[in-house]
């Protein structure tokens, strides 16, 4: 079994930092994601890991060896590109089964293994046609063979889903965890879409501008973001975040005259410019007179079906919340919400890292002051 | 875009550039650097000794009238070319882009005259345009005299300019009809829903949008019309009657090779590269041009 | 197209017909002319429907300019140039794009460069190698005083000498040292994706499989054209060969042969052989475009677009 370890990893095209110094340990059997907005470097890191880009500087072991000066073939790697890199004048058969024959793998072997692969994967009946004649997805089918057939160390996907429609995607995301299930090799995945990223990842390595932002479980980057950016990037729809002070006794002041009152932060956070977020379907609405209501006024609503996203304006700042009631509420009404005392998160605005609520420090109850 | 993906090795790209580069060095590099070397030497004909003339050699080709009268003869005879052939070729470019029915039959015959030989067809156009044969000898039957390149240099110019745009039409055809459909075919149908007949279209829409090839194809013909001219010419009339079809490559073959004035024809040579060259680098600039809007 | 407009559709075919009677009328004319005899041929005006006599014209024409020999030549030297530059070409442009070295920019203009002076522009300096093509390096030997030294070392001159008039080298080499199909290849490659590339990487296969298995089947449509248009061009060639060859009995080309062919000013005017050796000299090039259209048109148009 082989872990992957990056240690201080940069890189930098002609002087311009693109990947600004990783240090993650990717364990045996494990299946990460990168995941991160376009240019934020996760593709590099991919490619540093295949050894299709050089190393600027820092080292990547793969097992115990350190790969850096190693050629593409001698890593031990696989790997599935975003536009799947078929070769468009071989057939599918020939596709799966080039590396074994650059390998030098004989003939009677290597067709029964492209034939063993090309059956886990759905492929025997199409194993004479050119690529040009396959479906998106069966296309997708055999670049996933084609990494498969060679028994690889490590997987790396590269944005393979970004071509397929929404339904095929579903598909293929269920196919790749169960082929990581069944093979339990190490796999290291890149994305952009984050409801990928969560239901494939055990782990997830958020990227950002050349920088890893937070690594972590799912559950752990949703309910824990390490920095602003990972909690604007994770959940759909976004975090709401407000911008505010802290004065000497816990009051959070924000937008137009919008206090909130959490003694609890007091200490910790007292006079720092600071964030506060809160998830939607952390925000709930309740009646007006409730204890600690905050009024706001509906601005619009986006009916969902099963809910609605109520956008609404409080002093000044927008709060977005997941209201499941369906009583008639349109734009200019006044609604009252309380926000759940375990679901705030509080970043600073200066270095955009999250500040530690320590449990004592909960406030017990949230007071509208 | 660049491309992101190279090998890396420190032997091999040289050992595959080697051959074409030791025959671009050996066939082009030395020869023109010979070339500007005669071109400013007064050099006994191959071979002997040479003496520095400065530019003694351009001085006397400038200031011989014969020259410029070549000179003038060669533009005239480019421009005729040129615009002779790309306007039938634009013509039929368009018509076959329509695609009606039966049009692959037509697109494939036009495409032949890039197959000819140039002195092939200056041998059949000789004979189409000879004064006592067949066809214009009709003409002539009825009208002693009207026609006769073997004597008369507006004839003689006319039937080379004739048969070098013939022979161009293939070429011009081929580009033509490429960049009209690469044209995308949605904006032919906007034009036909805002209310353009095709004649219309053609006009408005698909002329304006193919001017870049439009361009670089003139330059291609006014360079082919330097170059591609001598076995025409040759064949023809070998620069006569009284050097009334003679163009700047015919007398420089003539000069060099027949008269043996070899630094007169490195200057020539000289001149004639310039000028190619400029010509080059005018439709280089153009075609930067339509990359950055593009 | 969209609507129906008959009368544009009328003029679109009448067009195309005036087309083609433009563009075949020269081919018609040397097919009636050759195959008449001396007499038809001289009529005044001319019949212009076919005779019976094509063979024999070709016959005479064949044995009067020693055609079958010079065939053999024209088809040496068109053969010879195409597959030189193919391969040529295919070397270079891959070491080009898919190579990363400090030259390689360098080396990409100096073959590029080529492209802008057609072999008519600078035929007397390229003449003037014919007598000798390692002259260039006799001179830097020389210059470098290489040739003095080895002379006193081991009392040896060097004296680098190939002749290349009257050889079957001397017409093909000048013809494959230009960049026409390296910028094809070029262009064709810059096309082939990067993704493709690293497959192959992780394939495990280094550069010279992947030019094997990968670029060059990928390329067939391209060498088919280039191909075509080298046919073409050098079988085409007449300037270089006249001034090349001086032993045109036993190195001329066919259509060096052509301006022979021609009758005398005050010989018998037997145009019929004239025009029945111009049309077997230029059949083999117009069959090779008429057999090859599809791609070659293709391959022409990536070349400068």
């Amino acid at each position: 079994m082989t872990a992957i370890t990056l240690s201080g990893v940069k890189k930098r095209y002609l002087k311009n930092p693109v990947v600004h110094g990783v240090d993650v340990t990717i364990e045996s059997g494990e299946f990460v994601v990168i995941l991160g907005p376009s240019g934020c470097g996760k593709s590099t890191l991919l490619r540093m890991i295949a050894g299709l880009e050089d190393i600027t500087e820092g080292t990547i072991a793969i097992g115990d060896t350190v790969v850096n000066k190693l050629e593409p073939r001698e890593r031990g790697c696989a790997m599935v590109f975003q536009n799947y890199a078929l070769y468009p004048h071989m057939s599918v058969a020939q596709n799966i089964g080039y590396a074994l024959k650059v390998a030098g793998m004989p003939r009677a072997q290597r067709d029964a293994k492209v034939m063993s692969v090309a059956k886990s994967v759905g492929l025997d009946p199409y194993l004479t046609r050119k690529p040009g004649e396959l479906s998106g997805g069966q296309r997708q089918r055999v670049a996933m063979a084609r990494a498969m057939v060679r028994e690889p160390k490590v997987f790396l996907f590269d944005e393979p889903f970004s071509n397929l429609d929404a339904k095929l995607r579903v598909a293929m995301r269920a196919e790749v965890r169960n082929l990581h299930r069944s093979l339990g090799v190490t796999s290291v995945f890149v994305t952009h879409d984050q409801t990928e990223a969560m239901t494939l990842a055990d782990r997830l390595i958020i990227m950002n501008q050349g920088i890893v932002e937070q690594v972590g479980k799912p559950s752990e980057v949703y309910h824990r973001p390490a920095s602003l950016f990972v909690a604007d990037f994770i959940g759909s729809p976004a975090m709401n975040l407000i911008k505010g002070q802290f004065d000497a006794i816990g009051n959070f002041l924000h937008g137009r005259g919008g206090m909130l009152h959490l003694p609890g932060a007091a200490s910790i956070a007292a006079g720092r410019d600071v964030t506060l977020g809160v998830r939607p379907e952390a925000v709930r609405r309740v009646e007006a007179g409730t204890r600690g209501a905050i009024a706001a006024v509906v601005d619009y609503i986006e009916e969902l079906g099963a809910a609605r996203l109520v956008y609404a304006d409080t002093d000044g700042n927008r709060i977005v919340l997941v209201d499941e009631r369906t009583d008639a509420l349109g734009t200019g009404m006044p609604i009252h919400f309380t926000l759940g005392e375990n679901d705030l998160h509080l970043f600073d605005n200066a270095d955009g890292k999250r500040i530690e609520m320590r449990a004592d420090h909960r406030v017990p109850s949230l007071l509208n002051a | 875009m660049e491309r992101r993906a190279f090998y890396q090795n420190p032997v091999l790209p040289w050992l595959l550039l080697a051959p074409q580069l030791l025959l671009v060095l050996v066939f082009f590099y030395w020869p023109t650097s010979q070339a500007l070397f005669w071109a400013f030497t007064l050099e006994q004909p191959w071979g002997g000794g040479n003496t520095w003339a400065g530019f003694n050699n351009f001085l006397y080709i400038f200031g011989d009238g014969r020259y410029w009268a070549t000179v003038a003869r060669s533009a005239f005879y480019a421009i005729a070319v040129s615009a002779i052939s790309m306007c039938l070729a634009l013509t039929l470019a368009m018509f076959v882009d329509r695609a009606l029915k039966g049009t692959r039959m037509f697109q494939s015959v036009f495409v032949w005259p890039y197959a000819i030989a140039a002195p092939a067809a200056g041998v059949a156009f000789r004979f189409i345009f000879a004064p006592e044969a067949g066809l214009i000898g009709a003409v002539n039957e009825m009208w002693p005299g009207i026609w006769n390149p073997a004597t008369n240099g507006f004839h003689a110019l006319g039937m080379v300019i004739v048969c070098h745009a013939w022979l161009g039409i293939g070429y011009n055809f081929i580009f033509f009809l490429a960049a009209l459909q690469m044209l995308p075919k949605s904006l032919s149908e906007a034009g036909a829903m805002d209310g353009a007949r095709p004649y219309r279209r053609m006009l408005d829409i698909q002329l304006p949008l193919i001017a870049p090839t439009v361009f670089f194809l003139l330059i291609m013909n006014l360079i082919s019309s330097f170059t591609d001219s001598f076995g025409l010419i040759d064949v023809m009339t070998e620069g006569g009657p009284i050097n009334a079809t003679e163009v700047m490559v015919y007398k420089l073959y003539v000069d060099g090779f027949k008269g043996l004035d070899y630094s007169g024809a490195a200057a020539q040579s000289i001149v004639l590269m310039l000028l190619v060259i400029a010509l080059t680098f005018v439709q280089f600039r153009w075609v930067e041009k339509r990359v950055h809007y593009n | 197209m969209i609507e129906r407009s008959p009368l544009f559709d009328f003029i679109t075919y009448a067009t195309m017909i005036l087309g083609m009677f433009l563009v075949l009328v020269p081919f018609w004319i040397t097919i009636v002319a050759g195959s008449q005899n001396l007499q038809e041929v001289s009529q005044v005006p001319l019949n212009l429907w076919p005779s019976g006599h094509l063979v024999e014209n070709i016959q005479t024409a064949w044995t009067r300019s020693d055609l079958g020999p010079k065939m053999i030549n024209s088809l040496i030297v068109a053969v010879g140039v195409t597959t030189g530059k193919i391969i040529l070409a295919a070397l270079s442009a891959f070491a080009i794009v898919f190579f990363n070295f400090r030259a390689r920019m360098i080396c990409f203009w100096l073959i590029f460069i080529t492209l802008m002076l057609p072999l008519e522009v600078r035929i007397v300096p390229t003449y003037s190698i014919a007598a000798n093509a390692l002259l260039p390096f006799q001179t830097i030997l020389d210059v470098f005083g290489i040739t003095g030294l080895i002379e006193t070392l081991s009392g040896v001159r060097i004296g680098l000498e190939w002749n290349l008039l009257n050889s079957y080298t001397g017409l093909i080499l000048p013809l494959v040292a230009t960049a026409t199909g390296t910028f094809l290849y070029r262009q064709f490659f810059m096309t082939i994706p990067d993704e493709l590339v690293e497959a192959s990487k992780m394939d495990g296969s280094g550069p010279i499989r992947f030019f094997l298995d990968v670029l060059l089947p990928l390329s067939r449509t391209n060498m088919l054209a280039l191909a075509t248009i080298m046919f073409v061009s050098s079988w085409n060639q007449y300037l270089w060969p006249l001034l090349i060859t001086t032993d045109r009995k036993n190195f001329g080309t066919v259509v060096m042969q052509l301006k022979a062919l021609i009758p005398a000013q005050n010989g018998t005017p037997d145009w019929n052989v004239t025009m029945a050796g111009a049309l077997i000299i230029m059949l083999p090039p117009l069959l090779v475009v008429a057999l090859m259209q599809r791609w070659f048109v293709r391959g022409l148009i990536s070349r400068d677009k």
